[in-house]
């Protein structure tokens, strides 16, 4: 179908403007990407209050619409018609753009991300650099929020954002470097076909050909890693609302407010879908014989955000100093040297990613 | 040369871990403390004083307002205290009573302080589990007495009533159908008692899942281990009392050093800490939950086999069974002059102090002779506590200053008075 759309509008549009199509075409996909991700978002916000309501032995929504279904749409409007303030002395050109640098690159990220082997915004060569570039740049968000609102508590909360998403940063970079070592691609796409090919894919256990398995490590360092860049539980310490009351955000209300949440959903889902895809196949299926699909990945996703949530339900808050050490004692030797174990085993007569 | 100053924040009183209305001026450098000062008296009601202005009994209300997670607890000092004074003797059964709600009041208090200290460290979960079994408890509460905090159920001279015989059951609603009564309502069929019995029976298995969430968790233990550390010489000097001085390694508890009621014929353990910071603080007050849980077994079946009044029946410092008053001259005098002028206390002074699940909780009256208190001062655990905040939090991380209220079990009420 989608190649039906391009060519019928090549053919309107393209003989007289080549480059307005082109234009519109890619405007049409990324409605078509942003679209149904901030009703994932949206339903994340459901999912989760759900998940953790059953954890905690009570309902979660249920008075909205059927089983509660209309709640995040009932959220979204509420806050929409809420009042932005602005607090005293709040550097009000900076208030305003905090939320949305935030959120932007939440978003930019979504370009390179694919879905299958043809369905992807931007199929560019280093799309994992690209990913690392933009998602660094959202805690800007955070930082100038906490800055802007004239607020201890929010200051507070910027200035341990800013420690732990930058130290987390390296970790995570570092993880991805043994990805690409092996795949010998920045390019996604090009990451996941590398593995579907393998010992265990060849007599269809795919997903044991997975990156997850040789690079285990990695894989749980690169998703507490994505849950520390998120900011969520249990390194909710920017926002821990025990501790600095809601951290950078304490002095937004109404929608500007809601699109700090918004990011970071955006972020779960986006850190979901990158482990995803990285260290779980993609759309790859699991066994030999079932087709490979782009629903394979949404269910990936699905069950990576359930651990977010699962985390969230379980564990105490770690201390601002006790997350620096983890990230910088523990996270980060431990990816070096596994960088070299892997470089050293594929060096040795026992690669398994030739 | 730049002149470096300290951060100074506003902790609370509008902070979601003031645990009401706690202020804390905190300087940081940093995030390190440099200076903790707690600021009180948010919640200053003028107990002492409203008391000075009632006859005796109708004080004992003020009591339930004062520590208001354990009611109970906080009109046995009251009724010990005027007991005292006046040398009446209280039936046996009502001393059991007594204690049994006392350690149901303990495993309540406990319970949201588990809940409550869990949210503060970021554990949401545990206060909606600890919530589910105070439920129960609060059913016990509303059974006897029929409020679910402020009981008012103990009297100078026993307790307003015998034990009722049937626990109320849930009433069909649009959000209970046939098949959900049934399964809220089985453990409800029987007396008050047998409704308590079989929750000693749940609650062992509730208590080894918070287990299971908490002790042993990493993070948890990061969090509590080390932080607050008060040494045992310190703790006394600082006039600690309860979980805090047990916790720095001190076996002192006045249920069993100065035994009041029924505990010297109960059979409970003292849980003691070693090293005296939050994480033994912690382990000690889940154990005394257990002890607690143990005491109501032992009262559950003292009662069960001995019936018998419930107030005492010197009729000056009692009301008069109500039958009575209709149709005997005699009690209807006692019962207008309980209820109008109320009763004279003999001129003196008492100090009576009981095992609160806070710590040592005193009440001290002074009686001029009148049917109203001279002065009663309430000794509350609490503000001792509170007091050695600075000692406790300074060095430590503003994260852990929420620990250490935590672990201080702190509630306004009583502090503030």
């Amino acid at each position: 179908m989608e190649e039906t759309i391009a060519q019928f509008g090549t053919q309107w549009f393209g003989a007289a403007w080549p480059s307005l199509w082109l234009v519109i075409w890619t405007l049409v996909k990324i409605v078509a990407i942003v679209a149904p991700l901030l009703l994932a978002v949206a339903y994340l916000t459901y999912f989760e209050r759900k998940v953790i309501g059953f954890m905690q032995v009570r309902m979660g929504p249920n008075r909205v619409g059927p089983l509660g279904l209309l709640q995040p749409i009932a959220d979204g409007l509420k806050l929409l018609f809420k009042e932005i303030i602005f607090p005293s002395w709040a550097d009000k050109k900076v208030f305003v753009i905090a939320p949305m640098l935030a959120f932007a690159p939440a978003l930019a990220v979504w370009a390179v991300v694919p879905f299958n082997d043809a369905l992807v915004l931007a199929n560019i060569d280093a799309s994992l650099l690209y990913i690392l570039a933009i998602s660094s740049m959202s805690v800007y968000g955070v930082v100038l929020a906490g800055w802007s609102s004239n607020s201890k508590y929010a200051f507070l909360g910027a200035m341990r954002a800013a420690a732990q998403i930058v130290s987390y940063e390296i970790a995570m970079g570092f993880a991805l470097i043994v990805v690409l070592m092996i795949s010998g691609s920045l390019n996604l796409t090009d990451i996941v076909h590398a593995q579907q090919k393998g010992w265990f894919a060849d007599r269809g256990l795919a997903f044991l050909s997975w990156n997850w398995l040789p690079l285990l490590p990695l894989f749980v360092v690169y998703f507490v890693s994505g849950v520390a860049e998120t900011n969520r539980a249990p390194f909710d310490v920017a926002e821990g609302e025990s501790e600095i009351v809601a951290g950078f955000h304490v002095d937004y209300s109404g929608m500007a407010f809601a699109v700090f949440f918004l990011a970071e959903y955006t972020e779960m889902i986006l850190v979901a879908v990158l482990t995803s895809l990285l260290f779980l196949g993609g759309w790859s299926a699991p066994f030999g014989g079932l087709p490979d699909s782009a629903w394979w990945l949404v269910g990936k996703t699905c069950f990576m955000l359930f651990f977010f949530l699962w985390f969230r339900a379980t564990f105490p808050r770690y201390r601002y100093d006790h997350i620096m050490r983890l990230g910088w004692k523990v996270f980060i030797p431990l990816t070096v040297v596994w960088i070299f174990v892997v470089g050293i085993w594929m060096l040795s007569p026992w690669n398994i990613w030739k | 040369m730049p002149e470096f100053r300290n951060f100074t924040i506003n902790f609370g009183p509008q902070h979601p871990a003031a645990h009401g209305v706690l202020r804390m001026i905190l300087e940081l450098d940093g995030e390190v403390i440099k200076h903790a000062d707690p600021h009180i008296g948010l919640l200053h009601r003028g107990t002492e004083k409203l008391i000075e202005t009632r006859v005796w009994a109708q004080s004992l209300p003020y009591m339930d307002r004062l520590d208001y997670v354990s009611m109970m607890c906080n009109e046995h000092a009251y009724c010990l205290a005027v007991e005292k004074l006046l040398g009446i003797k209280v039936p046996e059964r009502a001393l059991y009573i007594r204690v049994m709600l006392d350690e149901v009041t303990r495993i309540l208090n406990h319970l949201l302080w588990v809940g409550c200290h869990g949210l503060d460290v970021g554990a949401m979960s545990m206060v909606l589990y600890t919530f589910r079994e105070r439920e129960d408890l609060m059913d016990v509460y509303e059974a006897v007495s029929g409020a679910r905090m402020h009981a008012a159920y103990y009297r100078i001279g026993g307790v307003y009533r015998d034990l009722p015989d049937r626990m109320p059951q849930y009433a069909p609603s649009p959000w209970k159908n046939a098949a959900t009564l049934k399964v809220v309502n089985e453990n409800r069929q029987g007396s008050l008692l047998d409704f308590l019995e079989d929750f000693t029976e749940r609650f062992p298995k509730y208590h080894s899942d918070y287990h299971t969430l908490l002790t042993d968790n990493r993070i948890w233990k990061q969090r509590l281990v080390g932080i607050g550390t008060v040494s045992p010489e310190r703790a006394l000097q600082l006039g600690f009392t309860g979980a805090m001085l047990r916790g720095s390694g001190i076996e002192w508890d006045l249920r069993k050093k100065q035994p009041y009621a029924v505990y010297d014929q109960v059979d409970f353990d003292v849980p003691i800490g070693v090293n005296g910071d939050s994480y033994d603080r912690y382990l000690v007050r889940m154990e005394e939950m257990l002890q607690a849980n143990r005491i109501i077994r032992q009262c559950i079946d003292w009662l069960r086999k001995n019936p018998g009044p419930v107030m005492s029946d010197d009729y000056k410092f009692a009301p008069p069974p109500h039958e009575t008053v209709k149709s005997n001259m005699e009690a209807l005098i006692h019962h207008f002059k309980y209820f109008s002028e109320g009763f004279q206390v003999p001129e003196g002074e008492a100090y009576a102090a009981i095992e609160h699940p806070k710590g040592e909780f005193g009440i001290y009256a002074i009686s001029d002779g009148a049917n109203k208190p001279y002065r009663l001062k309430i000794r509350a655990p609490g503000f001792a506590h509170l007091a050695a905040m600075d000692e406790m939090a300074r060095g430590h991380m503003l994260a852990d200053v929420v620990t250490i209220i935590g672990s201080q079990d702190v509630v306004f009420g009583e502090i503030d008075r």
